[in-house]
């Protein structure tokens, strides 16, 4: 399978300080691929560099065979890369339906379609993440199990190619959790390809295909998720020396 | 023009002396804005609410340094209500936030600003010490003393804020929420708390800088409208967040400042401030040492 | 549709108002009042929905009057052509200051406009041709046929310039720009994320916005006969432009409007009565209280009054 995200060298350094070293991975179509590592491993530092909220330092980042590297987000979002945030940043001023129109609008319909139809199409979303009865209340008014679900509601929104999950179920109870994976496990039956950042362990193993561990900047380990819990460098680094 | 060694020397001179001061006047905004991420266009004002302060003072017969320090601890409090104002009514509440933060404090700086003029008119206020109308000659230069006795009451306050933020607890504590406030949080410190300490020393200084902005010349009402934008370009140039920055970006305005002065004039020495805060802008956003 | 109606109501009654009423002064107000539903309504194009706050209303002001007054001195160009000129004028203004520091957080952009009215003042201070420091009188021509007179001509026109200004902010504020613009102001981050331009659309917002201002300027040189530097980057300008929205309420195209009717209306008055600096004195603490208090404007309050019996 050709490779959909491939990931060359990628550095990232604030200040003095170096975040990425060098991170090489390749993801390939349809994968259900999980990232974990310990906090301020970064993980969320390399999805930013892979969504385009960050810029990279060094090494490249090609999707599709196209490089991606010098492309603002947006760009990144209209060919197909779509992520959700590790702290929600639902668009509060607008209803939950509200806030699935921007990247329908702005990603799927450039200004073509009228509101009538994207609504329609909304709502389908909401119905999936189990938000359908939220439509009409404003985002700042959600729990933060709901604001969850709309973080991955609106990645959804986006119909992304492939769709990075950032830490989407923390807080949430075993059903939830449960629930959440369906919902990524129907996506990517549909042919998305997933990315899924979690601390939860049990759902990391449970849903991906390939895990690759980061700490301190550099990818420790790769492989299924039975290589990587015995991995005895894996368990150090969770674990303390 | 004719170029001259001599005036270039002279205005190199003065720049320092002026940088200092103005790398003094600024460091409380690096502090609160640099730090604290407060959008605090009312810094001026509030510097300037200080000068008139001392000029109060000043006619009481304090001289004026004496009330610059004397003032600092109730700005201090003034501060501390201020940042805590602040907090309820604006970082509480996210979303809208940084619109009406901003506006919030152009609000607090119009109302400072016209405050003076109700409350002393338009005109320009001066204060009158041992130091102020006597000057140095040091070969064919005269330089005015009151520059010297600001430059130094300036090194004097950077030196102890800077030991203050690197040497002391709450200093370190203060840099700490700046950089990664949920881990300070994790460790048991309130961060609002810290924080409010943190924006009150910034206005208590303020308060010791205004005494050194009357000392150096004249203030009116309207002189915050100025040093925004000198304020401003020294913490940009800085970068947020860097103290000792402060002193390089402050010395950098100073000496282009007084350049300007010298060969093009007055009325162009102003718009060397914010010339300066649009060509960082431009260029390298996170100023010198920035994060 | 209903908007248009009552817009064009509106406009009618600012006619009406021309033809009927005999007293001069009537027109002087008028046409500050309208002239600041324009800044406020430009204002608010890239402030209450971008979320972007803009201290520099002065220089994209103070550009189009400068602009209209120039073309008028050199070419004798008509009023029409010479608002056309400050659209372009103060809109490539906007465009460029925007393209630079609209890449930054809100509070540099803000800081970056305050930079922008020392430099647009220091250069007409400096412009002999302009008038410099002293200023430039101007002879006015006869007003255009059906007015009898050129205030009231002028009135009239700030009337429909009104409007304009209005229906294209409703229109940005009902479109998909609209939306971009109000998904940057809760989140730029997620807004990128989800696809939005967000620096091309901070720029859009900043030209229309300072397109508009220079358009509100344009007929000021005319309207006072003389133009100079000081008064024409007033910080008044500023202030009204920023106040209005906050006040009025920064979510729908009524509360630039509304809050400029206000102030404006209060600036008359107390200026002539007591002092200007009481005037701004109470702006400032209206600003402040509402900020606080009112976040979303009289409109939001307007709508927390339960009007209909359930």
């Amino acid at each position: 399978m050709e490779a959909l995200l491939k990931v060359r060298d990628v550095s990232k350094h604030f200040g003095g300080f170096t975040a990425l070293a060098q991170v090489s991975v390749e993801i390939r179509a349809g994968e259900r691929f999980g990232l974990i590592g310990p906090n301020g491993s970064g993980k969320t530092t390399l999805i930013n560099c892979i969504s385009g909220a960050l810029q990279n330092d060094g090494g490249s980042i090609v999707f599709d065979g196209e490089d991606v590297s010098a492309l603002p987000a947006y760009q990144r979002t209209r060919r197909g890369i779509a992520r959700s945030f590790q702290i929600p940043r639902p668009f509060s001023s607008m209803s939950v339906l509200e806030n699935l129109v921007v990247p329908l609008e702005y990603v799927r319909h450039r200004g073509t379609l009228h509101i009538a139809d994207t609504r329609a199409e909304a709502l389908e979303i909401l119905r999936i993440v189990g938000l359908h009865d939220k439509a009409q209340t404003q985002s700042n008014r959600l729990t933060q199990v709901e604001l969850r679900k709309l973080e991955l509601a609106r990645a959804m929104a986006a119909r992304p190619r492939l769709l990075i999950s950032d830490e989407s179920m923390a807080g949430l109870s075993g059903n939830e959790v449960d629930e959440v994976l369906a919902i990524l496990r129907t996506l990517n039956e549909s042919g998305i390809t997933i990315i899924m950042i979690e601390h939860i362990m049990q759902a990391v193993m449970r849903f991906s295909q390939r895990v690759v561990c980061l700490d301190a900047g550099r990818i420790i380990c790769e492989g299924t998720p039975e290589q990587i819990v015995q991995n005895p460098e894996v368990q150090r680094a969770y674990l303390g020396a | 023009m004719e170029f001259s060694f001599e005036l270039l020397f002279e205005a190199v001179v003065f720049g320092i002396l002026l940088g200092c001061f103005y790398a003094a006047v600024s460091i409380g905004l690096s502090v609160s804005f640099g730090l604290l991420d407060v959008p605090h266009v009312a810094h001026p004002a509030i510097m300037v609410f200080g000068s008139y302060c001392t000029f109060v003072l000043a006619g009481l017969g304090l001289d004026p340094i004496v009330a610059g320090i004397v003032l600092m601890p109730p700005f201090f409090l003034l501060g501390m209500v201020v940042y805590r104002f602040y907090y309820e009514a604006f970082e509480r509440r996210g979303s809208d936030a940084g619109v009406r933060g901003i506006a919030f404090f152009f609000g607090v700086a119009l109302i400072i600003e016209v405050g003076l003029i109700l409350g002393f008119g338009v005109d320009q206020r001066t204060v009158e010490a041992a130091y102020i109308g006597k000057a140095f000659s040091v070969g064919d230069m005269r330089i005015p003393m009151r520059f010297v006795v600001a430059f130094g009451v300036a090194l004097v306050l950077m030196t102890a804020l800077t030991l203050y933020m690197s040497k002391t607890f709450t200093g370190r504590a203060i840099k700490a929420v700046a950089q990664d406030e949920q881990a300070l949080r994790l460790m048991g410190a309130n961060p609002m708390r810290i924080k409010q300490w943190a924006f009150g020393i910034a206005t208590g200084v303020s308060a010791l800088a205004g005494a050194m902005l009357i000392i150096i010349g004249p203030v009116e009402p309207a002189l915050d409208r100025v040093y925004i934008g000198r304020t401003f370009a020294v913490v940009v140039l800085a970068g947020l967040g860097s103290m000792t920055g402060t002193l390089a970006a402050g010395l950098i305005l100073g000496i282009s400042e007084s350049i300007v002065l010298m060969h093009f004039g007055a009325s162009w020495a102003p718009a060397v401030a914010f010339g300066l805060l649009l060509v960082v802008l431009g260029i390298r956003p996170q100023g010198l040492f920035g994060r | 549709m209903r908007f248009w109606i009552l817009a064009v109501a509106v406009f009618l009654l600012a006619v009406l108002a021309a033809v009927m009423l005999k007293n001069e002064y009537y027109f002087f107000a008028g046409y500050t009042v309208l002239m600041f539903v324009v800044l406020a309504t430009a204002w608010n194009i890239l402030g209450g929905y971008g979320g972007y706050v803009n201290f520099g209303t002065p220089a994209f002001f103070g550009l189009g009057a400068y602009t209209a007054a120039v073309l008028f001195k050199a070419f004798a160009l008509p009023l029409a052509l010479q608002i056309v000129a400050a659209a372009i004028m103060s809109g490539a203004l906007g465009f460029a200051a925007g393209l630079l520091t609209l890449r930054l957080r809100g509070i540099f952009f803000a800081i970056a406009t305050i930079a922008l009215v020392v430099i647009m003042e220091t250069l007409f201070i400096n412009w002999r041709y302009a008038g410099g420091a002293t200023g430039l009188q101007l002879l006015r021509p006869p007003p255009i046929w059906p007015f009898q007179s050129y205030t009231t001509m002028l009135f009239v026109l700030m009337a429909g310039l009104a409007v304009m200004a209005v229906a294209i902010a409703r229109y940005i504020e009902i479109s998909w720009i609209g939306r971009g613009l109000r998904a940057i102001r809760d989140s730029e981050e997620a807004a990128e994320a989800s696809g939005v331009p967000t620096l091309k659309l901070k720029v859009f917002a900043c030209t229309v916005s300072g397109a508009l201002m220079g358009v509100a300027g344009a007929p000021m040189p005319m309207y006072l006969s003389f133009i100079e530097p000081a008064s024409t980057f007033n910080l008044n300008y500023a202030i009204g432009a920023l106040a209005s929205p906050m006040i009025g309420g920064t979510a729908h195209y009524l509360g630039p409007v509304i809050g400029a009717v206000l102030l404006s209306s209060l600036q008359q008055i107390v200026t002539v009565t007591i002092s200007n600096e009481v005037n701004v004195l109470v702006v400032g603490v209206m600003l402040v209280v509402f900020v606080v208090a009112a976040p979303d404007g009289i409109l939001g309050l307007l709508r927390k009054i339960p009007w209909k019996r359930s």
